[in-house]
């Protein structure tokens, strides 16, 4: 006789296909009710660029934090941040990308390098997922004509053409002492593309470039550039690379006692960081930059900023970057009503946006690119960084050339 | 352009480069040359190293030079411990495993580093970091030349202890014939375990010496590892004075290629050297012939 304990009567497969079926719809009710929108937040937080990626990090956890703290999206409830490591690598950020979009998430947010955000936007389009690109300056990002893809920030174009105009705006106020350059650049995406742009401009405004120097990340030595430097005396130095590698020639530069008229940075790694000024503070000093800042006039950046430095941390533009950019997303999450991907990619394309921390003014998105963002020119004054263009919210005037 | 005022400075300056790797490489030479251990923990060791002479010099105030002399036998008991009870066991004396283990070993040691450091680049600020000997066509680093000195010290330390000792016997024998060493008597795992310890307090000096004009992050020692590898191979398998050569010619190649090349391919003139050498020199510079 059959064990009666374990017999399927009619009575008990309805009751547990009942309860299965409850279970199984359950994660679309919780979701009704408020359940977390999943958020990709994608960085290079190990390898080469992981300071950078890790700061990105921070300041998208942050927002992520502060949207939460106030009860989340309203009508969606919570963000549910599912952090990536790119691993400093295209392919690493690609993978990310694929676990993130099993993952459920309704956007990504990140990238930081060119190169990665080159390779992560074209994998999330295969998904229609949306990605807002939180640094990435290459401007082939947003010329793909990918409609997943949003950069909040400005891109290659924008920043080489604003970086040209202020450098003529400041050589004329000083009566035109520069009229030689030396680019010095890192070898990828990022730094190839800004001196290509830069070669072809610079020559149309009356500067002579003796050369432009290539340099791999990591660079473990800079003293042969520099002597090339002392060489061809030029006026003015132009450095285009990451953090640890601008540090070394700021200080190589001094170790040679070489000094140009005026250390000009395009989006110089560490040229615009409170840390390199605080670390070395006679090699950073007088040193120009053009580059992505936040809005010094936006009390909402300044809180953020004492929020950041009271953990120990740098307020660096990884950081008021990636805030704003997960605001932006919060918001459009929040207009679309919905973590639909497709109709987040259009509530981002139509969006205004203005509660950012940058001096951009309402977001409004062209093709992906937000046409209103720009680069602002910082000079390291008094062992801080001061804003010196444009003018309208500069706090300080440029000095240059710099000082004997 | 390439005058002798670029020239003297750029072969000086691959001099004082090489003498920063001849001290990465020095700790290599044993523990890859004469055990032939492929130790891919070598650049993350060297990157705790710096972690650690950093922090001496942050927390404590103590100097890089004299952190030297407490961090050299904290990492010989470092590496004998790893090797000892860890590498040792778990490769089964298998180089395949040694391989292996020495990765895990890299990997743990950088994530633990980057989970309680950050990815946070770190330098310190030591009165002599700018510093510099005017020789008139260029400016030296005192750093630099300080690094320069002590690796012929550190080189002759390491030749006397391999040559004159009874321990730097007892490595050469075991690298030569390691059953044979065992029938005569000699504890081959303590020996492995000493030439792990010996390599890696070799890592800390080299650390010491490099961080006053360098900079310290999680995955900073593996700029090194390569090259330190590329040197051992060069100047010959275990050869304390092919590892010094060895790093002179690298660190002159180098900066030669950067001059001629850009900085780009610099590294090309490395690896050039590396083949040639090899196919003219298959022991390397001062290796013993088969």
């Amino acid at each position: 006789m059959p064990n009666q304990k374990y017999l399927l009567n009619r009575r008990r497969f309805l009751a547990t296909t009942t309860a299965a079926t409850g279970a199984i719809a359950m994660p679309s009710i919780l979701r009704a009710q408020g359940a977390p929108v999943k958020l990709g937040v994608l960085h290079p937080v190990t390898g080469a660029l992981s300071y950078s990626g890790q700061q990105g990090r921070l300041g998208a956890t942050l927002a992520i934090e502060e949207i939460n703290a106030a009860g989340g999206i309203k009508g969606l409830g919570k963000i549910d941040p599912v952090l990536g490591d790119a691993q400093s690598t295209p392919e690493g950020g690609v993978a990310e990308v694929e676990k993130m979009n099993s993952a459920g998430v309704a956007a990504i947010v990140g990238g930081y390098a060119s190169n990665i955000c080159l390779a992560t936007t074209q994998a999330a389009a295969r998904y229609e997922l949306p990605y807002v690109v939180d640094v990435g300056v290459a401007d082939g990002i947003v010329t793909r004509g990918l409609k997943n893809t949003f950069r909040f920030g400005p891109g290659f174009g924008v920043i080489s053409k604003t970086a040209l105009a202020n450098l003529n705006a400041i050589n004329e106020a000083a009566g035109k002492p520069a009229k030689t350059v030396m680019i010095v650049h890192e070898d990828t995406l990022f730094g190839s593309g800004l001196a290509k742009l830069l070669n072809a401009q610079l020559p149309t405004q009356g500067f002579q470039i003796l050369e432009t120097i290539p340099h791999p990340t990591p660079t473990r030595d800079f003293n042969n550039v520099v002597l090339k430097i002392k060489a061809q005396n030029p006026d003015l130095v132009i450095p285009a690379n990451y953090y640890n590698e601008y540090v070394l020639l700021a200080r190589t530069m001094q170790q040679q006692h070489v000094r140009p008229k005026g250390i000009y940075s395009v989006l110089g790694g560490a040229a615009s960081s409170y840390k390199f000024v605080k670390e070395f503070p006679d090699a950073a000093k007088y040193i120009m930059d053009c580059n992505h800042w936040f809005d010094p006039r936006n009390p909402k950046a300044v809180a953020l900023k004492k929020t950041v430095e009271d953990k120990g941390q740098f307020y660096t533009y990884e950081v008021y970057m990636n805030y704003s950019c997960i605001m932006l997303v919060a918001d459009a999450l929040q207009r679309a009503a919905s973590a639909d991907r497709a109709k987040l990619t259009d509530a981002l394309a139509s969006s205004t946006f203005a509660g950012h921390l940058m001096p951009y003014g309402p977001t409004k998105f062209a093709n992906g690119q937000n046409e209103g963002a720009a680069p602002v020119n910082t000079q390291v004054l008094d062992n801080d960084i001061k804003v010196i263009l444009p003018a309208t919210f500069a706090n300080a005037k440029p000095v240059f050339p710099m000082p004997a | 352009m390439l005058s002798a005022a670029i020239l003297i400075p750029a072969v000086l300056n691959g001099l004082l480069m090489g003498a920063v790797y001849a001290l990465v490489a020095l700790g290599l030479t044993l523990i890859y040359g004469v055990l032939h251990i492929i130790n891919f923990a070598h650049g993350a060791l060297l990157s705790a190293a710096l972690f650690a002479a950093f922090f001496a010099f942050k927390l404590i105030g103590l100097d890089p030079y004299l952190a030297l002399f407490l961090l050299a036998p904290l990492f010989f008991v470092l590496g004998y411990g790893l090797q000892r009870f860890v590498i040792g066991p778990a490769s089964h004396g298998d180089d395949r495993n040694m391989l292996l283990v020495t990765l895990g070993i890299a990997v743990i040691i950088e994530n633990a580093l980057l989970y309680n450091f950050r990815g946070d680049t770190r330098t310190i600020d030591v009165p002599y970091a700018f510093q510099t000997f005017n020789l008139g066509v260029t400016y030296l680093a005192v750093p630099r030349v300080v690094g320069f000195v002590a690796v012929f010290v550190v080189a002759l330390a390491l030749w006397l202890l391999m040559t004159f000792t009874d321990i730097g016997r007892a490595i050469r024998a075991v690298a030569k014939e390691k059953l044979g060493a065992q029938l005569v008597g000699i504890d081959v795992g303590h020996v492995y375990a000493m030439t792990f310890g010996l390599g890696t307090a070799c890592v800390a000096i080299a650390a010491c010496l490099l961080i006053p004009t360098y900079y310290v992050n999680p995955g900073v020692g593996n700029a090194f590892v390569l090259v330190a590898f590329t040197i051992v191979v060069l100047g010959g398998m275990g050869s304390v004075p092919g590892a010094v050569i060895g790093a002179f010619v690298i660190g002159v190649v180098e900066s030669l290629s950067g001059l001629f090349l850009g900085e780009s391919l610099g590294q090309i003139g490395i690896f050039l050297i590396f083949i040639v050498v090899l196919l003219l020199r298959p022991t390397g510079l001062f290796g013993a012939r088969a």
